[in-house]
């Protein structure tokens, strides 16, 4: 990174502390903007999630009484709450595993010299812009049990029609599916930038001494795309533990959430901790329930980010 | 090779078939989606439809309202981000580094966990039923900074600046008649890329919006939850309120798709 060197020495004292000013103050200035933000409306809400955490605080009433721990108790010892671990654990595992290993076998495929590059390219991308509630909307219908498409061509290998909604697996099924289709080919394309700064004659050489295209993914591209591997495994699990606009779309537009789409289906089927978090606090407006439960899940995020961290790194060649 | 068009086709018609197939529902009657098979074509009912749509929700607002908050965090969010790109990128301060790395890891932290004292932040301020709640926390963030500075240390020559400074400019003289100028198409990229994720964001709109001044996407939502299933409805509103920008995205497609690629690509 080439910077601007500051004024030649001999002439900076003449031009005045204006100067000296502009030159070593502005810089701060110019990044303040983010910090500012990002510290009142990311990181002091994200903190003080623990001090409401710690009250019985609800929106009727203005005393917010402190009581401890009491609100963590109470959430370790209610179903709804592990249910909803459960669920999160399931739905994350459902989408992202599957959607990884294809966005890395996509990008392998769109790393050479290819016709219609740029069409391929568009067309992966096309689910990344369209909107989660139209996604939502889209496979809602798709997925209908009497007159969606999924079953209809099911139907040809002899299934009954399923009630993709109401069931525990094929509920998460569906809208894991909904989270792959949106994100696999932004993934593909991640790895795809990565997978274009390896060196080609890793590949020439490797072609000379016969070894597959498999082969070829397994013991080159894989461990040459490690940083981004961690990283876009990381992002995938943190975005994956927070899943809510799914399950709270796609029980309110199958209608199988009868009195509320936040709790995910009458019986909770598809309830993940995040749209627990918001049935606490934005339908039954417990702040401190729902805070302590936000912190909760703040551990889970750290816990399975860090165990997927060690376990990425330990991805060698011959491993995957 | 055959094998590789093969599966790439595949793919790439599985990623459009949805909204193809969207758009043919929303062009045709309720009545046409029990039918066996389903309807493959569009339809003519399109325009009745979204007629229908305007009638249900207060669509209009809605656009309207989308269209300020996308508009205003976009071109916020290209000002700032190349503001503090600038000086990540040819500024030289002291803790420079550590701070540009801070920015990077932000992009890790789960704020969404923070969403309850948000809210009440919002309630605190009054600003909750208004379009200040979406904008004012996303005029700036940690992607597009790392990715102006990126584009920045690359594409502008130093010895412009320095140029610059020898004819007497301040830093923000730099910034207003060098910087800005030369960072035109990375901006570019960033303001699509911005707009596309403000305009489709759904779940704080959704927390801090009132019913009848909603976004494009809570609306969206509030046509596709009635007791009755009227997929129909939803899918054109779907239809009007998502699928211009589908189009965008196929026109600028090369452009965004580069973008996309470039701010992945860590140091």
């Amino acid at each position: 990174m080439s910077s601007l060197p500051l004024a030649v020495p001999g002439r900076r004292r003449r031009r005045g502390i204006r100067h000296t000013l502009d030159v070593r103050v502005s810089p701060y200035a110019y990044v303040a903007p983010f910090f500012l933000l990002f510290c009142a409306f990311g990181l002091f809400p994200l903190v003080y999630t623990a001090w409401v955490s710690l009250h019985e605080w609800t929106l009727l009433s203005d005393e917010h009484t402190f009581v401890g721990m009491d609100n963590f108790g109470t959430l370790l010892a209610d179903g709804y709450f592990w249910n909803a671990t459960f669920n999160t654990l399931s739905i994350g595992v459902l989408s992202t595993v599957p959607q990884l290993v294809l966005a890395i076998w996509l990008a392998h495929l769109l790393n050479r010299r290819l016709r219609f590059q740029t069409l391929f390219r568009v067309s992966l991308l096309l689910p990344n812009v369209t909107s989660v509630v139209a996604v939502v909307v889209i496979f809602s219908q798709l997925y209908g049990r009497d007159f969606g498409m999924i079953n209809w061509v099911l139907s040809w290998f002899g299934a009954g029609a399923i009630d993709w909604a109401a069931g525990t697996a094929t509920s998460h099924i569906a809208l894991s599916t909904m989270i792959m289709w949106r994100w696999t080919g932004y993934n593909a394309l991640i790895f795809l930038a990565a997978m274009q700064a390896v060196p080609r004659e890793l590949y020439e050489a490797a072609t000379i001494d016969g070894a597959s295209n498999f082969t070829q993914l397994r013991k080159i591209t894989v461990p040459m795309i490690r940083p981004t591997m961690i990283f876009v495994v990381i992002v995938s699990t943190i975005g994956a533990m927070q899943i809510i606009a799914e399950p709270l779309l796609f029980g309110a537009s199958t209608g199988v959430a009868q009195g509320g789409a936040a709790n995910g289906g009458p019986d909770r089927q598809f309830q993940t901790l995040a749209l627990f978090v918001y049935e606490q606090g934005f339908t039954k407006f417990d702040f401190g329930y729902a805070s302590a439960a936000s912190w909760l899940m703040f551990l889970a995020v750290v816990i399975v980010a860090g165990v997927n961290f060690l376990i990425t790194r330990r991805v060698k060649g011959g491993l995957v | 090779m055959r094998l590789r068009y093969l599966t790439l086709t595949a793919v790439a018609f599985f990623s459009a078939f949805p909204l193809y197939y969207s758009v043919v529902v929303a062009s045709r009657h309720n009545s046409a989606l029990a039918e066996v098979p389903p309807p493959l074509l569009p339809g003519g009912n399109f325009l009745a439809n979204v007629a229908r749509v305007f009638d249900t929700v207060p669509f209009g607002l809605a656009l309207l309202n989308s269209v300020i908050v996308a508009g205003s965090i976009s071109i916020a969010v290209m000002f700032f981000s190349t503001l503090a790109g600038f000086a990540f990128a040819k500024l030289r301060f002291r803790g420079r580094n550590i701070m540009l790395l801070i920015t990077v890891a932000t992009m890790m932290v789960p704020v969404q966990l923070g969403i309850i004292p948000l809210y009440l932040l919002m309630v605190k301020l009054e600003w909750t039923g208004t379009n200040y709640a979406l904008i004012v926390p996303a005029l700036v963030n940690a992607f597009g900074v790392f990715f102006m500075t990126q584009y920045l240390t690359r594409a502008l020559p130093t010895e412009l600046l320095e140029a610059g400074r020898v004819d007497g400019c301040t830093t923000w003289g730099l910034f207003w008649h060098v910087v800005l100028p030369a960072a035109r198409p990375a901006a570019a990229v960033l303001g699509m890329l911005t707009f596309m994720s403000a305009w489709n964001d759904y779940f704080w709109p959704l927390v801090v919006l009132n019913p009848d001044s909603p976004t494009v996407q809570v609306a969206l939502s509030t046509l596709a939850s009635g007791y009755v299933n009227d997929y129909v409805l939803g899918l054109a509103g779907t239809a009007v309120g998502t699928l211009p920008l589908v189009v965008a995205f196929v026109l600028f497609g090369k452009q965004i798709i580069g973008g996309i690629m470039q701010g992945a690509v860590k140091g």
